[in-house]
């Protein structure tokens, strides 16, 4: 974006996709889907301390219609699945998925009959945090690279974006 | 005291008590199943046997010495009076196709409890009011405990199922006719709450039935979060269980891990060095201390009162930047215990950091009961909501805070004490009314308590010495002598291996956890990994009850109560 303070005008000029991409970037609506010990650390990292607000996306909201970020924080069991599926279906394009936690991004250490095996099994999902649980500072970064991502994206049309499978 | 009760069992019953047993200290009694319910009646009756603390079940087919055994499968109860402070441990055992009668009707925790080993073993119930699946989906087919079932082999579901079904909305419909309220089954309105909701903390479900704003009939699912703990113990060695079990209650992991070595330790009749008895006091107390502090924060969150949740969360917190990760490496999941002692020593002002956040623990709970003890909103949301009797409480085997605050003073700490629990000074808060007030109020004193302990603790300086027993079956050799040494690799590589190996036996180890009491039954078949390991979660028999302890009331109502009883997912489904 080019703002000129010296000009007469209050006109800025930009294109479109990276005013519109620069408003997703910083208001990130999370949903926080969580099921165990990452959901802790979701709400360290969004209590004073570690405070999600700095990165814009503190406005948690549970109703998936209200959100555009799923953060699946904890092991989804073949139990959990069909309503994690429902959840993402329910949510608004654009939308972006975290994988928060190995448990989410592949099962982790738990390779049994009961727990999904990652979430990718069911939903696209965009970035993958590390750690059993991951640390709020994990997934703070993980929320900034997002936002870098989100920064970049062309306005594809709904519904295709996954489609190019871009995992990061 | 025990011993005593086995023998005047076997006076009454004579030969229908069909073996007795004493291992590490649990006694225990075989009786053939048709007489299950009779000498159960009869210790409850007569004995003071008011808690069923738990049904375990086993599959003992490939368990040395029974595999030509037709009784494939062992059901052990194991009961807990308070008044007389004993215990015992009835089992009966089945064959395959062989059903149990239930103990249902004697005791409201069997409910679930059975319905549990019905789903992981298949054993079935006779005379149990509802018979399903309770961790596993309802697609699920075999029963995912038995020794032959592949752990790997998981099963999709295609839907979640309907709780409340159509009959039971006509003759909730009908109950409230004939109690004068003329209503129609379509005037009431079914609600699904959870397993996304956030007041469910993890992963809850409760489908309930409205008659206008009350709630008429209420439907309880768990297993949203079943992940198999028990069956990953039976696939891993006794130390690598470790780490599982800092997933069970993960708000208060460092109990649990202590607990869990506690329980190994009494097969292996351990004693482990006196440093580590006193750290393991500290860490607990300090675990205490978190579980409490984010059950109640949350607990404030769900009613309205935001700004204490950062009271107490900051705490929280800062416990764990100051103590817990310098301690062991990471926040939630410790994996700090071995068996055996410690897996690290303390670090270099381990104390003054402890004792700066007691300072603001206790000033954040100043400022906390200072914003809600009187307030009008807080006691009209909370006073005489989901107010249990000591009588109900101990009948859905209640522990911990939640049956404290009922008003009987139950701690583990004080009845069976452990790590020297008994050499320190504390009290056993109680409430009077048992409900979410009390069980909120109790939980907070408790935290003052903890503290208590953790000073005396350290007011007496840390004990020297190892912090691990030296004991090659179980312990890691020191690495200068893994690298120094030919037996100290071959010691090493063994136990990462093999597992240490652990005498073959069974033993009930327990222990006061957050939310009550958390028990480990191990058994053992002498090998390096466990046969059979059941947890005994505080927080399933106080979940089973949650259906009757919002029935009559409103949606709210049932937001305060069921943040008021702490209910850890990991911990309920394992």
């Amino acid at each position: 974006m080019a703002v000129t303070l010296d000009s007469p005008s209050n006109f800025l000029t930009t294109r479109l996709r990276q005013a519109v991409n620069w408003g997703r970037q910083y208001s990130l609506w999370p949903l926080p889907f969580g099921t165990a010990c990452c959901a802790i650390e979701f709400m360290s990292t969004v209590s004073s301390y570690n405070d999600i607000s700095r990165f814009g996306a503190e406005a948690v909201r549970f109703s998936p219609r209200q959100s555009d970020l799923l953060i699946v924080a904890g092991t989804i069991s073949y139990k959990q699945a069909p309503i994690l599926k429902t959840i993402y279906a329910q949510m608004c394009e654009p939308k972006w998925v975290i994988a928060m936690g190995v448990c989410a991004s592949s099962g982790g250490f738990y390779n049994n009959y009961s727990t999904l095996q990652g979430i990718d099994h069911i939903i696209p999902v965009d970035f993958y945090v590390a750690g059993c649980p991951p640390t709020p500072e994990n997934l703070l970064g993980a929320l900034v690279q997002l936002q870098e991502k989100v920064r970049q994206e062309g306005l594809v049309p709904a519904g295709r974006r996954h489609a190019t499978g871009n995992g990061a | 005291m025990s011993q005593k009760l086995v023998e005047r069992l076997q006076a009454e019953f004579g030969d229908r008590i069909l073996e007795t047993g004493s291992q590490h200290g649990d006694e225990s009694v075989v009786v053939g199943r048709e007489d299950l319910p009779a000498v159960v009646a009869h210790l409850k009756g007569r004995e003071a046997c008011e808690l069923l603390l738990d049904v375990v079940g086993i599959d003992r087919s490939e368990l040395p010495g029974h595999r030509d055994d037709p009784a494939r499968f062992e059901v052990v109860y194991n009961l807990r009076s308070l008044a007389r402070n004993h215990r015992l441990l009835v089992k009966v055992r089945a064959q395959e196709g062989q059903d149990v009668p239930s103990l249902a009707g004697l005791y409201s925790s069997a409910d679930w409890a059975e319905r549990e080993v019905y789903d992981l073993y298949g054993v079935r119930f006779r005379g149990h009011p509802d018979l399903r699946r309770i961790l596993c989906h309802h697609e699920f087919e075999g029963h995912a405990l038995r020794k032959d079932y592949p752990i790997e082999r998981g099963q999709f579901l295609s839907a979640p199922e309907k709780l409340i079904r159509d009959h039971e909305i006509e003759r909730a419909a009908h109950r409230a006719e004939t109690a004068g309220d003329a209503i129609l089954p379509s005037d009431l309105l079914t609600v699904n709450i959870g397993p996304s909701h956030p007041a469910t903390h993890g992963a809850l479900r409760a489908e309930v039935l409205l008659d206008g704003e009350i709630i008429v009939e209420a439907r309880t699912e768990i297993g949203y979060l079943h992940r198999c703990f028990e069956k990953e113990a039976e696939d891993h060695t006794w130390a690598q269980v470790m780490p599982y079990t800092d997933r069970l209650n993960y708000v208060s992991a460092m109990l649990n891990n202590c607990i869990y070595c506690a329980a190994v330790e009494k097969l292996l009749d351990a004693e482990i060095p006196p440093r580590a008895r006193v750290v393991r006091v500290i860490v607990s107390e300090l675990s205490r201390i978190i579980d409490h502090l984010v059950c109640v924060c949350a607990n404030l969150v769900d009613l309205g009162a935001l700004t204490n949740y950062w009271f107490f969360y900051n705490v929280r917190e800062s416990i764990y930047y100051d103590v817990i990760e310098p301690l062991c490496g990471s926040r939630l999941t410790t994996n700090f215990t071995r068996i055996g002692g410690l897996g690290y020593d303390v670090f270099e002002g381990f104390e003054t950091a402890i004792e700066r956040n007691l300072v603001k623990l206790e000033t954040a709970i100043g400022e906390v009961t200072g914003l809600v003890a009187r307030n009008r909103i807080f006691l009209d949301r909370t006073v005489g909501i989901g107010a249990m009797t000591v009588e109900q409480a101990l009948d859905w085997g209640f522990t911990g805070p939640c049956l404290r605050a009922t008003g009987l003073a139950y701690d583990v700490r004080k009845h069976a004490p452990y790590d020297g629990y008994e050499t320190y000074d504390f009290d056993v808060p109680v409430g009077t009314a048992g409900d979410t007030r009390d069980r909120i109020m109790v939980r907070i004193e408790e935290m003052r308590q903890s503290a208590r302990i953790i000073r005396q603790a350290l007011a007496r300086g840390l004990p020297g010495g190892p912090i691990l027993i030296d004991d090659p079956r179980i312990a890691l050799p020191p690495k200068e002598q893994v690298y120094g040494s030919i037996e100290g690799v071959m010691n090493h590589f063994k136990l990462i291996m093999e597992g240490g190996r652990v005498p073959a036996g069974e033993a009930y180890g327990f222990g006061e956890g957050g939310n009550g009491e958390l028990g480990f039954h191990c058994v053992s078949d002498g090998s390096g990994r466990p046969y059979r390991i059941k947890v005994r979660p505080p927080c399933f028999p106080i979940f089973s009850a949650y259906g009757e302890m919002i029935r009559g009331l409103m949606i709210p109502d049932a937001v305060a109560i069921l943040g008021s009883i702490n209910i850890i997912a990991g911990e309920l489904d394992r």
